[in-house]
């Protein structure tokens, strides 16, 4: 059995890498939902769809492509960041952007129906406008990235692959949870999964609280 | 010119000078999915401050013809011209109002942001701007929250941040009650008489008798008539318009 500390270690890991993925994430995938509910330009159906297709994105793909870039004949082998932590970020980034974008395309989108006209009326700039949609959408967008957060912390695939599972250095919940399990060291296992479990019920709890809040807000 | 404690108007220059107009609307039209909205649609404000009272049936075009004038829309044909010294923005009371998810306060606020009122003089701005709408006992309320009635003495306080010249207002009392209708009455000759030029739609036949100082009529796109608002109720010239005040124009 693993001592208490190595499982903080664990825990620890996951939570830095998955919360500083959708961090990333948030901050490619806020600008680009918006840009695609906003402003019209030639691709932008094609983006659109494209986004929604990779929301659905397999971990295990998204993994395994990273893999292909990050081995050591692959074309950004130099960087030497196979089984690294920052290899698991750029993974759950990739995984989490589309989720972000996407959610954030529908809320700007709405919005911007709803408050286009009446900000055209108050002769708004360009940057008002998107300061005070962003304002408007805030509670929405969070929900959007604890979402985010949800599929980042759940996801194994990707991060086996191109983290490796390796002990005190790439060894998240996820794919700690597996390798007990497959030695059979079900005690770890099942205190990890309901480590992981709680989390999850943290966030949606979270979720929850936040989308009663702005539907009492918005009262609309 | 009376010195405003309500409202925070500015001194204007335009309202000494008697002839022109303010807004010259000339061949507009509009056209969608083949049905032409607006046709041919001609009328002069006058740069006299008043109040231009615009009547027609539902479906008129009513509503059109104000987003065309407060720019959000372009026409398919014709052109809208502003007399060369006109200032300050356009108002504009949507038929439905549209407010942020916000705090009466904090929508007011973001209006005078917008506008960009001096910060330090948006607080006594606020504050005059609550008591003309008559919203001070509910500052702190959610704005989506608030009364059919009171959402649109929002959206009317929030029009008239930044001192606008022309006020375009549909409907503005269509939920308003008796006292709240009159008081809206008030503030809005209030606002024409400190210099504002005012075009407000109505299907209040009282309403526009009590505060009209010309009046349009508005049907099927067309505009039949531009009268002093006594010549109107008097004997309308048109007998769409006559019918329309008699409660018997087919649309
Ligand atoms: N974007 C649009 N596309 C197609 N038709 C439109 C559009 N906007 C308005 N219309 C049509 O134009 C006509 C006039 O609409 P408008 O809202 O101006 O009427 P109104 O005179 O304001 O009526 P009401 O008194 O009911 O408010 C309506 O028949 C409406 O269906
Ligand atoms: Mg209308």
């Amino acid at each position: 059995m693993l001592p208490g500390s190595q499982l903080m270690e664990i825990v620890a890991l996951s939570l830095k890498v998955s919360v500083t993925a959708v961090l990333l994430a948030a901050l490619i995938g806020i600008p680009l939902g918006a840009l695609l509910a906003i402003r019209r330009f030639p691709g932008r159906t094609t983006l659109t769809v494209l986004v929604n297709a990779l929301m659905g994105l397999p971990p295990v793909v998204v993994g395994l492509g990273l893999y292909l870039l990050l081995s050591r004949s692959g074309p950004l082998g130099v960087l030497q960041l196979l089984y690294t932590p920052t290899a698991m970020i750029i993974a759950q980034t990739i995984l989490v952007t589309p989720v972000i974008a996407s959610f954030s395309q529908q809320i700007f989108s709405d919005l911007h129906h709803e408050y286009d006209e009446m900000l055209r009326a108050m002769r708004a700039s360009r940057w008002q406008t998107v300061l005070t949609l962003i304002h408007e959408a805030r509670h929405a967008l969070i929900t959007a990235i604890l979402a985010g957060l949800g599929r980042a912390l759940s996801e194994i695939g990707a991060v086996m692959i191109v983290g490796g599972n390796i002990n005190h250095a790439t060894r998240v919940m996820t794919t700690a949870i597996a390798l007990e399990t497959s030695k059979g060291n079900l005690r770890l296992a099942v205190s990890l999964g309901l480590i992981l479990l709680a989390l999850s019920f943290a966030i949606n709890l979270a979720l929850h609280f936040l989308r009663s809040r702005l539907e009492r807000a918005a009262h609309a | 010119m009376p010195e405003s404690n309500i409202l925070p108007l500015k001194p204007k220059g335009r309202q000494e000078a008697g002839a022109g107009f303010l807004i010259s609307v000339d061949a507009l039209g509009y056209r969608r999915g083949g049905r032409s909205l607006l046709d041919a649609v001609s009328f002069e404000l006058s740069r006299d401050p008043g109040i231009t009272v615009l009547l027609g049936p539902n479906g008129a075009g009513k509503s059109l013809l104000l987003r065309l004038i407060g720019g959000l829309i372009r026409p398919d044909s014709g052109t809208i011209r502003f007399s060369p010294d006109f200032r300050g923005p356009i108002g504009m009371v949507f038929q439905k109002p549209v407010l942020l998810r916000r705090s009466v306060r904090a929508n007011l606020l973001h209006a005078l942001a917008i506008a960009r009122i001096p910060r330090r003089e948006r607080t006594g701005m606020l504050a005059r701007l609550l008591v003309a709408a008559d919203l001070t006992h509910c500052a702190e309320s959610p704005a989506r929250a608030l009364s059919g009635g009171e959402q649109q003495r929002l959206a009317m306080a929030r029009a008239l941040v930044g001192d606008p010249g022309l006020l375009l207002l549909d409907e503005p009392t269509a939920s308003l009650d008796p006292a709240a209708t009159a008081a809206f009455e008030a503030l809005v000759c209030k606002v024409a008489g400190e210099g504002a030029r005012i075009l407000l739609v109505t299907h209040d036949l009282h309403q526009a008798r009590r505060i009209a100082d010309d009046v349009l009529f508005l049907h099927k796109g067309r505009i039949f008539e531009h009268t002093p608002a006594t010549t109107f109720f008097r004997a309308p010239a048109s007998g769409e318009a006559d019918a329309y005040c008699k409660g018997t124009l087919l649309t």
